[in-house]
């Protein structure tokens, strides 16, 4: 189809013309960005985390004597156990995105303290006896802790636990000891050392930087004692089948608080606990895809609305055209084409401001690059709405009869 | 004449109810948008103690070692014991304070209610009369409480009224962790926004439920909630955090002019020179004193997601007032032959320009109505998020009034454009094609 002539008349109507390459260029620009920050929620709220979600309930217990831990964990873990369903419970020091971190610095080499530059710092889970089976760590390399590894662990003086063992996630074994194997390596925190025992799969820390974050599942478990516990471990799991889970989260938090009558229970499933972490990051991507649907359904009406204003106001010079013998498809296309023209335009602008805010965002709010595919999807977006939205027109235009060329206005 | 040009645009909108909806509909939805990501950060970017919180400042020394020291860096976000002591001794400003966060088991008189757990803040003297914390009942304690490890306890409104019925409970006992503590005062409602003096426990979180001494606090061992950066040797080990190499203390000082200001400044450098001379400090000083709004500014307290909100709905708005600006100009282009013959029968440019506005003027009206309404329900939703700050979220006079502002400032900028194209229509021409 020849686009000269429509150009010359796009000519003659420059401002409005104008104002639909605005629009578009302006809703363009919008939805890149906006669909690229709904992405990385999205991404950080479903992260995979390497135990057993669905199966985990989880109760606090707060303000018991730590000197009767000992006993109290024991007993606690007994009541556990007896309740239906129930196909593991242990008690932790803390859960994966529970926001509650005990985080340290360690090193790969002797001597390596806590503020060398070459320390990692590790989120801690200590775990009482049972703890792997309990959260379901996956032991991908070398073995999980024995009795032995739990009975003889304890804290001393120090915020690290007296014991010789650790078991690390993939990702950190991969980072501390990469293209080796992990198991058999030792962890320094001078003057304490864990020799690695075994690989688990990821499993995220308590609290977690963006989804790009290359430290997010930088965790460590050590065994801990339950009479040397010291108070670290007051979250009790209790993992069974999914289906069983939310009723134990109510069993076991009133086991918990019989058990414990000078203590606060509290407890929850860890979807929950999940959901939680996440929540604001949630109602952020769905106010973002809110504002999208609604910011390309107001473009949408723009564009019918000045395309039948326009098509109004060439009923007589479309009635000509009709009756020197255009046919209704070549009214339908010229303003079908007269769309793709002006998107066109749109669109070339749009991708162009998209990535200018995608650069100001990354310099003033630690924004990552957007990925360069979301500017042609998000034109190809612009370019079918607005083709869609020229066709009630453009189909009413086409209906006008070539009569009207010979009707005086 | 502007109720002749508001009839005559009540009428042109009545024409054509779809347009006229459309376009309303449009500047509403912008608005509302607006509004509200907009009234989110004016509440979240508040001051928290309006005209006091120039006079208070956040002092920051460097006591770390000499391990990983960079020239310029800014010096640790919180204070030691030793040092958070030693600045309080001095007494160099109006009013100072030294605090931690921390929660306490509160164990209630009353048989129905079970053990709880409440927030609490560590803290000395000062604090209540330097924040102006107003008292329902009672009174803060004094330095003596403070120097002799005292059990008092000041606490909020809403515990006073889940223990004691709301009642005046001065002089009750207070169980927490198995010691008794003497309530000495309530406070009233109280909730500076964001939670300036501490920012380590949650920016917009409301004012910790009791308040108590911050020697009782450590002569109990009582839990502890906040960040702690060691360095060297410093482990955070709980039993020796007075001697620990570790920051974990907040302190705050009112100084009531900038000659008082600068005179702290000047002895926070010759006190870290001093200690340096002692040996305890290893970098030459290296102090900031902010004040209470620029310590907030410094901490970007206001969450990335809010602002990038803000910048999103503005985004919007734009795509709607563009939207609304083409279809003005549709319409205003599409009555060429009525606005001909007024030019034809004496109305000036003027005049026609002035209709136009008039009725741009009442489409941004409408939209504004329809956008405060759009902002009232987006706040009601902001609020049922689980966000800390999510109850905060409400209109005040002021973005009431800007939302108004905004609105018919948008619309009639919208018209312009239109309206002058309008304007420019020759009569003759309008009239000859009629």
């Amino acid at each position: 189809m020849d686009i000269r002539p429509i150009l010359a008349s796009l000519r003659r109507h420059r401002i409005p013309a104008l104002l639909i390459v605005l629009e578009i260029a302006l809703a363009c620009a919008v939805l890149c960005n906006a669909v690229f920050m709904i992405s990385q929620r999205v991404a950080s709220i479903h992260l995979p985390n390497a135990i057993d979600e669905a199966g985990i309930a989880e109760v606090t217990l707060n303000g018991t004597d730590p000197e009767l831990a000992g006993s109290d964990i024991p007993r606690n873990l007994a009541a556990l156990r007896g309740l239906p369903g129930v196909q593991a419970a242990a008690v932790v020091s803390t859960l994966p995105l529970s926001q509650n971190n005990w985080g340290w610095g360690f090193g790969t080499k002797p001597g390596d303290a806590l503020t060398d530059r070459s320390s990692r710092n590790v989120s801690m889970y200590f775990l009482g006896s049972g703890g792997d089976a309990a959260l379901g760590l996956q032991v991908l390399e070398g073995r999980s802790f024995n009795d032995g590894d739990y009975a003889d662990s304890h804290f001393d003086k120090s915020p690290l636990p007296e014991t010789h063992v650790v078991l690390v996630t993939r990702s950190l074994a991969g980072k501390m000891w990469p293209g080796q194997p992990a198991v058999g390596k030792t962890l320094y925190a001078t003057p304490h050392y864990y020799t690695v025992i075994g690989v688990v799969a990821d499993v995220l820390r308590p609290y977690i930087g963006d989804a790009n974050s290359p430290a997010n599942y930088d965790a460590a478990f050590f065994p801990m004692s339950a009479a040397g516990s010291k108070g670290a471990l007051s979250h009790y799991v209790v993992r069974s089948a999914p289906r069983d889970r939310d009723r134990l989260v109510r069993e076991a938090e009133q086991k918990i608080a019989d058990l414990n009558p000078g203590g606060v229970a509290h407890g929850r499933g860890y979807p929950e606990i999940r959901r939680r972490y996440f929540a604001d990051m949630s109602s952020m991507a769905w106010m973002l895809v809110l504002v999208c649907v609604v910011m390309l359904a107001v473009t949408a009406f723009g564009i019918v609305g000045l395309t039948s204003f326009w098509v109004n106001q060439r009923r007589r010079q479309i009635g000509i055209r009709r009756a020197v013998g255009a046919s209704r498809a070549h009214i339908l296309q010229y303003f079908q084409t007269e769309n793709f023209l002006l998107s066109t335009g749109g669109v070339a602008l749009g991708m162009a401001l998209a990535f200018g805010i995608n650069v100001y965002l990354m310099h003033r709010y630690e924004m990552a690059r957007m990925p360069w595919f979301y500017l042609p999807a998000g034109a190809i977006a612009l370019w079918l709405i607005g083709q869609a939205s020229v066709l009630g027109p453009a189909l009413r235009a086409a209906a006008v009869p070539p009569v009207v060329a010979t009707r005086s206005a | 004449m502007f109720q002749y040009y508001l009839d005559l645009a009540l009428r042109s909108l009545k024409r054509n109810k779809a347009l006229t909806a459309l376009m309303v509909f449009a500047v509403a939805l912008g608005i509302g948008a607006s509004m509200t990501t907009l009234t989110v950060f004016h509440v979240l970017s508040g001051d928290p103690i309006p005209g006091a919180s120039g006079t208070l400042f956040y002092p920051q020394l460097d006591p770390q070692d000499m391990d990983g020291y960079q020239p310029g860096k800014e010096p640790p976000a919180q204070v030691t014991w030793i040092d958070g002591m030693n600045l309080l001794r001095a007494h160099r400003g109006v009013r100072q304070a030294l605090m931690t966060g921390g929660a306490v088991p509160v164990q209630p008189a009353q048989s129905d209610l079970d053990p709880f757990f409440s927030d609490a803040r560590y803290t000395t003297a000062d604090f209540f009369a330097m924040f102006q914390a107003p008292f329902l009942y009672g009174h803060g304690w004094n330095a003596a409480d403070d120097d002799a490890k005292a059990r008092v306890a000041v606490i909020t409104r809403k515990l006073n009224d889940k223990l004691f019925g709301g009642k005046d409970s001065t002089g009750q006992t207070l169980r927490i962790k198995d010691t008794a503590f003497r309530v000495i005062g309530v406070l009233g409602d109280w909730r500076p926004n964001p939670h300036f003096y501490d920012l380590n426990t949650g920016g917009y979180r409301g004012v910790e439920d009791a308040f108590l001494p911050l020697t009782t606090f450590r002569d109990l061992r009582l839990d502890r909630n906040g960040s702690m950066d060691c360095w060297g040797r410093g482990g955070g080990d709980e039993d020796h955090l007075e001697t620990a190499t570790c920051v974990w203390l907040q302190f705050w000082v009112q100084l009531d002019d900038a000659s008082q200001a600068a005179a702290y400044k000047q002895f926070l450098v010759n006190y870290s020179r001093e200690q340096h001379d002692l040996g305890r400090f290893q970098r030459p000083p290296n102090v900031r004193l902010r004040s209470l709004m620029q310590w907030l500014d410094y901490n970007k307290v206001v969450p990335s997601d809010v602002r990038l909100q803000v910048y999103l709905a503005f985004g919007f708005l734009l795509v709607c007032l563009v939207n609304t600006v083409g279809l003005m100009l549709a319409k205003f282009m599409r009555r060429a032959g009525e606005l001909g013959v007024r030019r034809a029968l004496g109305a000036s440019r003027r005049n026609v320009f002035a209709q136009l506005l008039v009725e741009s003027g009442v489409i941004g009206l409408a939209g504004g109505l329809g956008g405060l309404g759009l902002a009232l329900l987006g706040l009601w939703a902001v609020r049922h998020q689980p966000s800390d700050y999510a109850e905060l979220a409400r209109l005040d006079p002021t973005m009431l009034l800007t939302t108004f502002l905004l609105a018919v400032g948008a619309s009639l900028l919208a018209g312009l454009l239109p309206a002058w194209r309008a304007c420019q229509v020759a009569p003759a021409l309008q009239l000859k094609s009629q």
